[in-house]
């Protein structure tokens, strides 16, 4: 995946509670077996009426938000279906960062797969950043130095664990990590299990 | 040192842990279904791997196939080809799988437990966020991505942040009528639908011992609705005479050491969780939703909510959206509320037991005029056994359609969606914008109150209607 660095963008603020998977990217698009390309389908029942009309107004179609890589939302952002889409369509877009004062949590674990950076801050700041990206503020967001600037001016800090940092910096690939260091403790793992519990092993492995 | 029912099915699995308090975890079963897996075989494949342990999935379709016209191909030529690509990748790869035609056939949460390939003790991931279902069994489970699912079944395990814990107490009497689907949104209204994130959720107290497995799994369904990725309740003597017998189940010398280590599965007396709360059930009612967030759910007895209650700007936002997008009033009596399709079924509410509950609503009456009603199995076998019991046949002459297991107007993947202002009645388990069809406006509730709303062919108090029999 594209490592994540700094940005500097616009940012697009949707001030809504709970924007869940399925308004992020509609289920119907979920026969589409390709991760590429999904940014049009991204809000698509937000941006369009039926499935071809544009439904102007709606934030990501209004300048300069079309070019936005960071977007802002309400707490509970992501939160119900598991579709990985949902972080294919805004990584699609051009989105590379969300700032919410929670987000779904497999939501999140997917975004970090797809170098989608998540911010968690509490709701008074996030409403703050909002307001500056209405202004249409400019979001420098600074994964070495962990720092979100406004502006030029440093407002807040990024909250994230070491190995999503590094797995983020780097673009890791997850199996890829998991495999060359863990191959042998998994190995292992599985040789006791089988033991404990052996009931679970019963099956023709082949 | 005490331990809760997560610390022990947590602790069990960990192979690694790193500074960040995150650990790799051990996945002892993985359901895959046509959705969740084209993109991770792909991943899997450009690498030249292979899975780790075939035989540790389990995959079947469901989410895009039709409910209707089993004997022809499907008409749908992306859902064909999706079904399609999970027969060939399953072959390819040799995992174990139950073809469309297949009477085993259903949805991933319904077909997991049915085959005893669910079981007490276990870590198991799928590709879809209702996954939390099967904790009603006391194991370790919660719906991951498509990338998740490609780490899974190249490796056979997970990186995972640790939970905090929290236990929700049913405590109380229920009254008639009232159903783990009732108490799950009574539990989401009053928490809210992110009111449980960060934390995997076990259900106790005396009303969760005494309830059977259907509703177990109904409630642990729900518990991503309020947030939470993990739900799950201490296997007993209930889970093991539901598990017993199942087709993958253990036997013999293996099944009696399976009980002995599952019956060690539960939270220690003192144990601490990190969240405590209590719901008496006593004066839970009937629930049912007005918005769309699970979280806007009220008894059935109440009104329409005015944004004017709330002062915080975005959940304003989402209340007035909410509104207009259901096309509501405040004010407005719910039971005042007229529907156009009632959907019974789904992972929340499709087994044999929400039928029955159905079923006994429906009989002997006549599904009101214009109102379409459909029930939807949720596996092959729960099929034959509504067919056997008499339950499709008393659907059947109220004017029900009765259709082939699947997803269906859950997630409307499959063509059975609602058309833009259609209202339904729906035992699934999301009210979002647009879930059952651009447009589609849902009301969730439990089996019999959808069945009541099919009868009156507006949102309706079970109990009352129950009332006009006696």
């Amino acid at each position: 995946m594209t490592p994540f660095t700094t940005l500097e963008s616009v940012a697009a603020f949707l001030p809504e509670q709970n924007v869940d998977t399925d308004a992020i990217y509609p289920a119907r698009y979920l026969l589409l077996m390709e991760r590429d390309g999904l940014g049009p389908y991204l809000f698509r029942d937000r941006r369009y009426l039926g499935d071809n009309k544009r439904n102007d107004g709606f934030v990501l179609d209004r300048e300069p938000f079309t070019q936005a890589q960071v977007l802002i939302a309400g707490s509970g952002f992501g939160c119900g279906s598991s579709r990985e889409q949902a972080v294919w369509a805004l990584t699609g877009f051009g989105i590379r960062c969300v700032i919410a004062p929670s987000f779904g949590e497999i939501f999140a674990g997917n975004a970090v797969k797809n170098g989608l950076l998540t911010i968690t801050l509490p709701e008074d700041i996030v409403m703050q950043l909002g307001a500056a990206a209405e202004r249409r503020a400019v979001f420098r967001i600074d994964l070495e130095t962990r720092e979100v600037h406004v502006d030029g001016e440093r407002v807040a800090s990024i909250d994230i664990g070491d190995n999503r940092r590094a797995a983020l910096l780097n673009g890791w690939d997850e199996t890829d990590i998991v495999l060359r260091e863990d191959g042998e403790a998994i190995a292992a793992f599985e040789a006791q299990h089988r033991i404990a519990q052996p009931w679970l092993f019963q099956e023709a492995d082949t | 040192m005490t331990k809760t029912l997560y610390d022990k099915l947590w602790e069990s699995h960990v192979i690694r842990t790193y500074d960040d308090g995150s650990a790799l975890l051990y996945v002892d079963r993985h359901l895959m279904h046509e959705v969740s897996t084209p993109q991770s075989f792909i991943a899997i494949e450009k690498k030249n791997g292979t899975l780790a342990r075939p035989a540790a999935n389990l995959a079947v379709p469901d989410h895009v196939v039709p409910t209707t016209r089993r004997d022809k191909p499907i008409a749908d030529p992306l859902a064909r080809a999706q079904t399609q690509r999970l027969v060939e990748n399953v072959a390819r790869h040799k995992v174990p799988f139950i073809p469309l035609n297949d009477p085993r056939q259903g949805i991933v949460h319904v077909i997991g437990p049915e085959q005893g390939f669910t079981l007490p003790g276990i870590v198991l991931a799928c590709g879809d966020s209702h996954t939390s279902t099967h904790g009603a069994f006391g194991c370790l489970a919660f719906g991951i991505g498509a990338s998740e699912c490609g780490i899974v079944m190249a490796t056979q395990a997970i990186r995972q942040q640790r939970a905090r814990t929290m236990r929700v107490n049913i405590a109380g009497e229920r009254g008639p009528f009232i159903n783990a689907k009732d108490i799950a949104l009574a539990l989401i209204a009053r928490i809210g639908a992110n009111g449980a994130a960060g934390h995997a959720v076990e259900y106790a107290g005396p009303v969760i011992s005494a309830m059977p497995m259907a509703e177990r799994m109904t409630l642990c369904n729900m518990s991503i609705e309020a947030g939470a990725r993990v739900g799950m309740i201490a296997p007993d003597e209930t889970t093991f005479a539901y598990l017993e017998g199942r087709p993958m189940a253990p036997t013999g010398e293996m099944w009696r050491r399976a009980i002995d280590y599952w019956r060690t599965l539960s939270s220690d007396a003192d144990a601490a969780f990190d969240r405590e709360i209590t719901l008496d059930i006593s004066s839970v009612e009937p629930y049912v939703t007005w918005g769309t967030s699970p979280e806007d759910a009220l008894p059935i007895g109440g009104r329409v909510p005015s944004p004017d209650e709330v002062a915080e700007p975005t959940r304003r936002t989402r209340r007035e959206r909410a509104l207009a997008y259901m096309g509501l009033k405040p004010g407005t009596r719910l039971e005042d509320i007229g529907i156009d399709v009632v959907f019974i079924g789904s992972c929340t509410n499709s087994r044999i037991e929400d039928l029955r509950a159905a079923a006994a609503v429906v009989e002997g009456r006549r599904v009101a005029k214009g109102v379409k009603a459909i029930v939807v199995p949720g596996s092959g076998l729960v099929c034959e056994q509504a067919e056997r019991e008499g339950l499709a046949q008393a659907f059947l002459n109220a004017g029900f359609e009765w259709r082939q297991p699947g997803c269906s107007m859950c997630v409307g993947m499959n063509g059975d969606t609602l058309s833009p202002g259609q209202r339904s009645a729906s035992t699934s388990n999301r009210n979002f914008e647009g879930r059952q069809g651009i447009g589609g406006r849902t009301h969730l509730m439990s089996p019999a109150m959808a069945a009541a709303a099919a009868i009156t062919g507006h949102l309706t108090d079970v109990r009352k209607l129950a009332a006009t029999r006696a």
